[in-house]
């Protein structure tokens, strides 16, 4: 068997990969957070539980109507995001006056409700969500064996990273998005329906992290609980990146799910909380985050 | 006419408020000194406990206008700080309850320093990954007990002469030790610092131009609360003769925000009141597992759409007094 730095290559590549997977989610997730933070000001503390609510309604599909994996992916997004916008229209849109803060109050109660409501019916257990057939088995590539779901998260979440930031740095309508977040009362003036674009962007913001639940029902359970933890690393993660750049937060998920797997190869003690300790580096050299402008 | 004589009407005003604050600070040590006759003792410390952590939460976010998601760092770490001295080093609890609030104190100067190099939302961000980080040191610490926690903590000997594994002696140190707090934080919010503070929470801008160094002001904001927070959590160890990890994980963050929010932010006594009814509500609902948080999670949604001034803030504002 060969080695690098003593470390069995299969064993370093097996922890690169799922590196890149949980990075493949906190870049969704984080991306989303941003998304939604560029124009409505808030941090949307639900996210965790609406990551969770698109593995659930995916595994419902399939188990209640026998509606399959790639069809959930279509659908579950628009069906989360849909329920995002009837929050949005019903308490977020009255907050904006206030201070942010209640923004974030107001979604950590959501998350505690809709976290609390899928213990109480499927306890704190995972359900096994099967893996679609077209995406069974792997490639043995030589010097490690990879899987073709793992494969296609990666592939699949970049993909979506990347056409998000196409179409919010490169079209039209993300040119709208961009001006409503730098003087939303100027775009307005302008004939653009800015309420009506609020509502949408956080709808999609959390279609993204239904997308990203999907996505992840094959590869961890499907539990109540999988985004409760996952939202503080991601809320990390935003810190490290700033919340000023699509493309920041896209790379700082990616690099940041890289460097979480090679320490659980070189020192697993500390794999739960290298996150938080490059938050505190970067805190302590660059404050405004990676990416992030200082205002 | 001199201004000896006739008092501004901002001083009545003031003199006005500190008459209510004094008649209700009685009531309500009248009211704890009592409560033992007819509610279980444990019941009334764990308030006590719980309302001193909610006040010190409250000086922080209804007067220094900073919200902490992670306060639950300072009462877990100084929880373990406390079962561990009294347990492993046979401190007696005056002293394991000083050395706990003291290690929180610690932590909260570190925390403290990165956390205010940010602003509003980042603010709580940061001292939510702080508190994580701190969860799982608990979590793999060797001197913690993982899951299990620190149990059968003993209670000892308060300064060698009194025996605190009788209830109501354990109540009168915790009674003595959560009025001492709570009047600490009146002094402290009624303090020239205070009304800095609030100056700061107001209008960060103006504060800076008169010349206020605001990150100490908020640091030392965030140091006292933080420090008060480990007195609770220390005090809470003693009392439950148990640290374990359900005081410093998040949703125990959660639950001081929603004690302060329930009970009025930036009030006096809201915290005490906010406090009292979620630990009751838990007590009572504590056989329908996690519809408790869906509960919670509604107190809330409710709280920040229709109520934002909560119980005491509205309480007063309805007599016209600040409570």
């Amino acid at each position: 068997m060969t080695e690098i730095f003593g470390i069995p290559t299969q064993a370093l590549f097996g922890q690169l990969l799922i590196g890149l997977i949980n990075g493949s989610f906190y870049a969704l997730l984080s991306l989303g957070l941003a998304v939604i933070f560029g124009l409505l000001n808030i941090i949307n503390f639900a996210h965790g539980a609406q990551y969770m609510l698109g593995a659930f309604v995916a595994y419902l599909l399939l188990s209640k109507l026998g509606i399959n994996y790639w069809w959930a992916l279509l659908i579950t997004p628009l069906v989360v995001g849909a329920s995002g916008m009837v929050i949005e229209r019903l308490m977020l849109s009255k907050l904006y006056k206030l201070d942010h803060l209640y923004g974030l109050l107001l979604t950590f109660g959501l998350a505690l409700i809709i976290q609390g409501v899928f213990r109480n019916i499927y306890g704190s257990s995972g359900e096994p969500y099967q893996i679609p057939d077209a995406l069974q088995g792997g490639q043995n590539l030589g010097f490690m064996f990879l899987p073709n779901y793992r494969a296609w998260i990666i592939v699949a979440s970049l993909i979506t990273c990347l056409s998000t930031w196409y179409v919010i740095e490169r079209t039209k309508l993300g040119a709208y998005l961009r001006a409503a977040t730098e003087n939303p009362q100027l775009v307005q003036a302008f004939g653009v329906n800015v309420p009506r674009m609020i509502t949408l962007t956080y709808g999609f913001g959390v279609g993204l992290a239904a997308l990203a639940g999907v996505m992840a029902a094959p590869v961890y359970q499907v539990s109540p609980q999988m985004g409760a933890d996952l939202i503080i690393v991601v809320f990390a993660v935003v810190v490290i990146g700033g919340m000023g750049s699509i493309l920041g937060a896209i790379t700082t998920g990616f690099a940041l799910g890289l460097i979480e797997g090679l320490t659980k190869v070189f020192y697993p003690e500390a794999s739960s909380t290298v996150i938080f300790i490059i938050m505190v580096i970067v805190l302590l050299v660059r404050p405004a985050g990676l990416f992030g402008t200082q205002k | 006419m001199t201004r000896d004589t006739l008092p501004s009407a901002a001083a009545q005003k003031r003199a006005a408020e500190l008459r209510t604050h004094r008649i209700a600070f009685g009531l309500m040590a009248l009211l704890l000194f009592f409560a033992p006759a007819v509610l279980y003792p444990v019941f009334m410390m764990k308030i006590m406990c719980f309302a001193l952590f909610a006040c010190a939460f409250n000086l922080l976010l209804g007067f220094g206008g900073l919200l902490s998601f992670g306060h639950a760092m300072f009462l877990g770490s100084a929880g373990y700080a406390a079962a561990h001295s009294a347990k492993v080093w046979s401190l007696t609890p005056e002293l394991a309850i000083l050395f706990g609030t003291l290690c929180a104190c610690v932590l909260s100067v570190g925390a403290g320093l990165l956390a205010i190099r940010r602003q509003g939302i980042y603010f709580a961000m940061i001292t939510l990954a702080l508190a994580q980080m701190v969860f799982f040191f608990s979590l793999q610490a060797p001197f913690t007990g993982g899951e299990d926690g620190i149990q059968g903590v003993p209670r000892g000997m308060l300064f060698g002469l009194i025996d605190l594994k009788n209830p109501l002696a354990m109540y009168g140190v915790v009674l003595v030790i959560f009025l001492g707090g709570f009047a600490l934080i009146y002094r402290i919010v009624h303090s020239p610092f205070g009304q800095v503070l609030k100056a700061i929470r107001e209008n960060q801008d103006r504060a800076i131009s008169l010349g206020y160094d605001i990150d100490r002001y908020k640091l030392l904001a965030f140091v006292l609360s933080g420090t008060i927070a480990g007195l609770a959590g220390a005090t809470k160890a003693i009392v439950f003769q148990l640290a374990s990890l359900t005081d410093v994980h998040w949703t125990m963050s959660g639950e001081v925000v929603l004690m302060t929010l329930l009970g009025g932010m930036g009030t006096v006594f809201g915290p005490v009141v906010g406090a009292a009814l979620i630990i009751t509500m838990q007590n009572y609902l504590a056989q329908l597992g996690a519809w408790v948080t869906v509960v919670q999670g509604v107190i809330f949604v409710v709280c920040v759409l229709a109520f934002r001034r909560g119980i005491i803030g509205e309480l007063g504002h309805w007599l016209r007094k600040p409570l």
